[in-house]
């Protein structure tokens, strides 16, 4: 058994998450090449920050964003990583871990760190497809993937999870009930006054929530249609998010016979009943008592390596945990004991006209418990009251207004001690932070980040952290950069440049980068042509467009390739193209002896390899055959896809060819934030792919069904169903709108897939959908931009504009 | 600069108008390219018109102060060094370069 090298030991993880991953880490710091590890993940990627899936359901971060630990990450350390494979068995007497698929290691060391399930509800309906938990990846994706359908959610549950899924799915355009089974809202973690304030800040952001509501039965015949309650009550539902609680994954640990209760038993060195396998995280049971949050897992993480590697004699204790909700502007903190008994006593401090309510609990002179609501900042402060068990007699009377007017000289983190615990999530404290600030001379957050993982997790400490970047740098450190600058030329983001170029009237780049106040003589090229973008399209006509902040390819009309050559491709209406045409194209092909014509993905030819000073002649002949640019070189508007339609195909509806040539009639020439790519099909079999296209048509008996914010490039997306329509002006005129709103809202290289991420299909739908007047304004402005836009850029090359670009300015032999 | 190219010889090659500000043109010099600058206060600078990367044209890439983004991968390119700036690495060889009046002279080896 040992024959592959037999000084290492051999250790297994079962389970790649958040748990055992922490541990594994632990362990290779304490013992560095000691193990031969291989780690068992039934999901199948590497290690993410499972907290930071109600971010991504919430479309705040992309799962890219959350991995923790790539493949990369396993192969540095030479770890086998069996990823999408479970274990389904453990073999104590031979110490041999089995995955479903066969896959066997044998192993010195198990350790087991399976997580929980969620808890699904034993009531009729409970398994019908689209009733689902909220617990990894896979489970978001779901709720995307319905979210994109729009209609009904029901979230059942309304603790933290809960509440995180039905906020990310009305976020998502959905309309939300959340149904609680006790009185008020996350009773676990808030007292009933502040659990009101939440469920108004939840209903007015659209989410409706109904408490003691219980379920009865789920209805629905091959995936569920309603949800039914105790009281007869029907609601109407295409998804069910349980939420109503986690239970440790112990199948495993119990078929291999080790000791279980709810949890897999461990004592205070994190083993099991078996003295070769160890467990952490949410699948175990310590003194009687399971998890629910990370901070413990943390802990548990260091006294199980100390043990594995038999560094130190560590024991695990619990502590207090503390929680906030991840619920981007809802501002909420709770720890400790925070109803109380008889021999506590309590301080309530509420601001009706703000919605703040604090509540602290005191038993004899100490803080036991606090729950903040509406203003939280505190609450790093409090809970370390609370964990340090400090006496806060003196400062009684003041406590509930904070350390800043508690007696305690400062506010916020300067007053904290340095063992105060500043980021729950990895457990790391101030004094930690200060010391790798100096140590390191680190200046940013993602530094700190890096180095001691504050603010790497949940991100509810970010500004604790920031404040302590701020303390140790002094005025070297900038905080307030909140938003994202465009550049490193500004401290302006997007939208601040958008508004000002509107309202005081900037109309051109040196007049916007003077009134902003940019830090570098002429920008970069990063934000140039962003700036001349938003210009055209704010003063479409009278802004005279500036080649020299335009990407080589925009201000050549070709796409420039490797060898410095170029590509031109001509514009085929709608994918049509004739006779004519092509001996036009063949024609020129031989005549400038082009090395390679392609059928393009767009449905047209590209001819690749022409050199820079033959451009203006290739253009000239492709200009005699009525051939016009492609723009297959601009962030503009690129193909329409079409299929053949009703005209030839037995299942077409409608003409499709037709609408999309009039389509790109209409859309061509215009310049858009990122590409633009439409297409039209004429039927639901698709075959013009119009539903990963940034405007997709699909024809259907009854008019024309319009799609947006599709992406079929680096991370495809299916485009959100905007609307259907009747005819084909209404499809011209939504088409129109669209283009339009995107135009004016997108940041520069933002595709209509990522905008309509970051803005809701929702507020899409209520600008072009529902306001009949909004939408005909938009389309009106469109099209009074296009008058200013479609002229073929290669007819004015070839009457000579811009003719220095095509020559050299000497030759010197 | 001039007496660092003593033995150069300077050889006029168009007039800086005919260069865009914030641009290049490219010379062709014993079937090699130089791209000879332009920034938006009139300095003038040549470089051959080949990237420490991947060769990209920088003659195509954008101009901003004293720098240029190359068109390919973005790399940026100092215009009086021919360095690349952190955290790239790498150097274009540059020509000496000089104005008279509106004449661009480029300085040839002899
Ligand atoms: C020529 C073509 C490939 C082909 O031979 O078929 C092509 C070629 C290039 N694509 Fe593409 N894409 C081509 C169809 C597509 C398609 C298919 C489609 O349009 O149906 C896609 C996926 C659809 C989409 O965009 O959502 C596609 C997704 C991309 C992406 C990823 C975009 C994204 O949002 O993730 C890039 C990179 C970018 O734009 O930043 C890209 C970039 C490029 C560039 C411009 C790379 C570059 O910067 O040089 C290539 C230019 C080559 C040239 O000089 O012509 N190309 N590219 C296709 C031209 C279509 C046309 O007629 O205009
Ligand atoms: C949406 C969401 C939001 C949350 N927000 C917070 C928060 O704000 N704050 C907080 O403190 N906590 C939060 N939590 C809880 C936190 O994520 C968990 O406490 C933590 O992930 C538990 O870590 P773990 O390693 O025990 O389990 P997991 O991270 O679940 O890892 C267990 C892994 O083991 C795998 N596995 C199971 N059985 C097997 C097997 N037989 N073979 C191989 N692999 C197996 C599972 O697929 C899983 O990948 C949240 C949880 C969720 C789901
Ligand atoms: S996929 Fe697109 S970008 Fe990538 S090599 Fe092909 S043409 Fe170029
Ligand atoms: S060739 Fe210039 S950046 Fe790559």
């Amino acid at each position: 058994m040992n024959m592959i090298s037999p000084t290492r030991k051999r250790l297994v993880l079962v389970g790649n998450g958040m748990a055992g991953i922490r541990t594994v880490e632990e362990i290779l710091a304490r013992a560095p090449g000691e193990f031969d590890i291989t780690v068992f993940g039934a999901e199948p990627h590497g290690n993410y920050n499972r907290i930071m899936l109600s971010p991504v359901l919430a479309g705040e971060k992309s799962f890219e964003e959350i991995v923790t630990h790539d493949r990369g990450w396993y192969a540095a350390n030479s770890i086998e990583l069996v990823a999408g494979e479970a274990v389904a068995a453990i073999d104590r007497d031979a110490r041999v871990a089995q995955g479903e698929h066969g896959t066997m290691r044998p192993y010195d060391v198990l350790l087991l760190a399976t997580g929980s399930n969620p808890v699904i509800l034993p009531v009729p309906g409970a398994l019908l497809p689209g009733v689902i938990g909220f617990r990894d990846i896979g489970d978001v994706e779901t709720m995307l993937d319905a979210a994109r359908q729009g209609g009904r959610a029901v979230v059942i549950g309304g603790g933290l999870l809960g509440l995180e899924a039905a906020n990310g799915l009305r976020r998502k355009g959905m309309s939300v009930t959340v149904l609680h089974l006790m009185p008020t809202l996350m009773e676990r973690q808030l007292d009933p006054v502040s659990a009101r304030l939440l469920a108004d800040d939840l209903r007015a952001r659209g989410i409706e929530v109904l408490t003691e509501a219980n379920t009865k039965a789920i209805h629905g015949d091959d995936r569920v249609r309603a949800l039914e309650l105790a009281d007869g009550r029907e609601i109407a539902a295409d998804l069910v998010v349980m939420a109503v609680g986690i239970r440790p994954n112990i199948a495993l640990a119990k078929d291999a016979g080790l000791a279980c209760g709810r949890g897999v038993r461990v004592d205070d060195a994190m083993l099991t009943s078996d003295p070769h396998i160890y467990a952490v995280g949410e699948c175990v049971e310590h003194r009687g008592q399971v998890f629910g949050l990370v901070a413990p897992l943390w802990d548990m993480a260091k006294i199980c390596a100390d043990r594995i590697t038999a560094t130190a004699d560590s024991v695990y204790e619990p502590g207090v945990t503390g929680t906030r909700l991840k619920v981007t502007g809802i501002d909420m903190f709770s720890a400790g004991d925070f109803l109380g008994d008889e021999g506590t006593e309590e301080v309530v401090f509420r601001d009706a006209a703000r919605g703040v309510h604090k509540r602290l609990v005191l038993r004899g002179e100490k803080l036991i418990g606090a729950v903040l609501y509406g203003e939280a900042r505190d609450g790093g402060w409090y809970f370390d009251l609370i964990r340090n068990g400090t006496d806060v007699a003196e400062m009684r009377d003041l406590l509930v207004f904070g350390p800043a007017l508690a007696g305690v000289a400062e506010s916020g983190v300067e007053a904290l001690p340095d063992t105060a615990e500043i980021c729950g999530c990895n457990g790391v404290s101030k004094g930690k932070i200060l010391a790798a600030i100096a140590e390191h001379g680190l200046t940013t957050l993602d530094a700190v980040r890096a180095r001691t993982k504050a603010s790497a997790s949940c991100g509810s400490c970010t500004c604790n952290v920031e404040a302590l970047l701020a303390l140790a740098l002094g005025a070297g450190y900038d905080s307030v950069p909140k938003i994202k600058p465009m550049c490193k030329c500004t401290t302006h983001g997007h939208d601040a440049v958008r508004a000002a170029i509107r309202e005081q009237g900037l109309r051109t780049i040196p007049a916007v980068m003077r009134a902003l106040g940019w830090s570098s003589p002429d920008g970069c090229a990063s934000c140039r042509p962003a700036l001349n973008f938003y210009l055209i399209c704010a003063w479409p006509a009278i802004y005279r467009d500036h080649a020299r902040s335009r990407f080589v390819n925009e201000r050549m009309h070709a796409n420039i390739q490797k060898d410095g050559t170029y590509s031109v491709v001509p514009r085929m209406w709608g994918g049509v193209t004739t006779a004519a045409e092509l001996r036009a194209i063949a024609d020129v092909v031989d005549r400038y002896d082009i090395p390679t014509v392609k059928v393009t993905g767009g449905q047209r030819i590209d001819l690749l390899g022409v050199k820079r000073e033959q451009l203006p002649d290739v253009w000239r002949d492709l200009n005699a055959a009525g051939m016009v640019s492609g723009h297959a070189y601009g962030k503009a508007l690129r193909t329409v896809k079409t299929c053949v339609g009703s005209e030839w195909c037995r299942f077409g509806t409608q003409d499709s060819t037709g609408m999309g040539i009039a389509l790109e009639r209409m859309t061509w020439g215009s310049w858009t934030p990122h590409k633009v790519k439409l297409a039209v099909s004429g039927c639901p079999r698709n075959c013009a792919e119009a539903t990963i296209k940034d405007f997709g048509v699909v024809a259907v008996d009854s008019g024309w069904e319009l799609h947006v914010a599709g992406n079929g490039g680096i991370k495809v997306r299916v485009t959100d169903l905007l609307c259907k329509v009747a005819t084909s002006d209404d499809v011209l005129e939504y088409c129109g709108a669209f283009m339009q709103l995107y135009r004016e809202g997108a940041h520069y290289l933002e595709r209509t897939a990522h905008w309509v991420e970051r803005v809701g299909i929702d507020y899409v739908k209520q600008r072009i959908v529902a306001d009949a007047d909004g939408r005909a304004a938009l389309h009106e402005r469109f099209l009074e931009s296009q008058r200013h836009m479609q002229a073929d850029p290669w007819a004015e090359r070839v009457a000579g504009v811009e003719a220095h670009e095509f020559r050299s300015l000497a030759v010197v032999e | 600069m001039d007496g660092d190219f003593a033995q150069a010889a300077w050889h006029e090659i168009g007039s800086v108008d005919d260069i865009p500000r914030l641009g290049a043109r490219i010379v062709r010099l014993h079937g090699e390219d130089i791209a000879v600058f332009r920034t938006a206060s009139d300095g003038v600078f040549a470089l051959h018109d080949s990237c420490p990367h991947k060769q990209g044209q920088l003659s195509q890439g954008i101009v901003h102060g004293e720098s240029v983004t190359c068109p390919l991968h973005n790399w940026v390119i100092g215009l009086a060094d021919g360095r690349a700036k952190e955290p790239d690495e790498g150097c274009t060889r540059t020509i000496p370069v000089r104005l008279e009046g509106r004449r661009v002279l480029l300085g040839l080896e002899r």
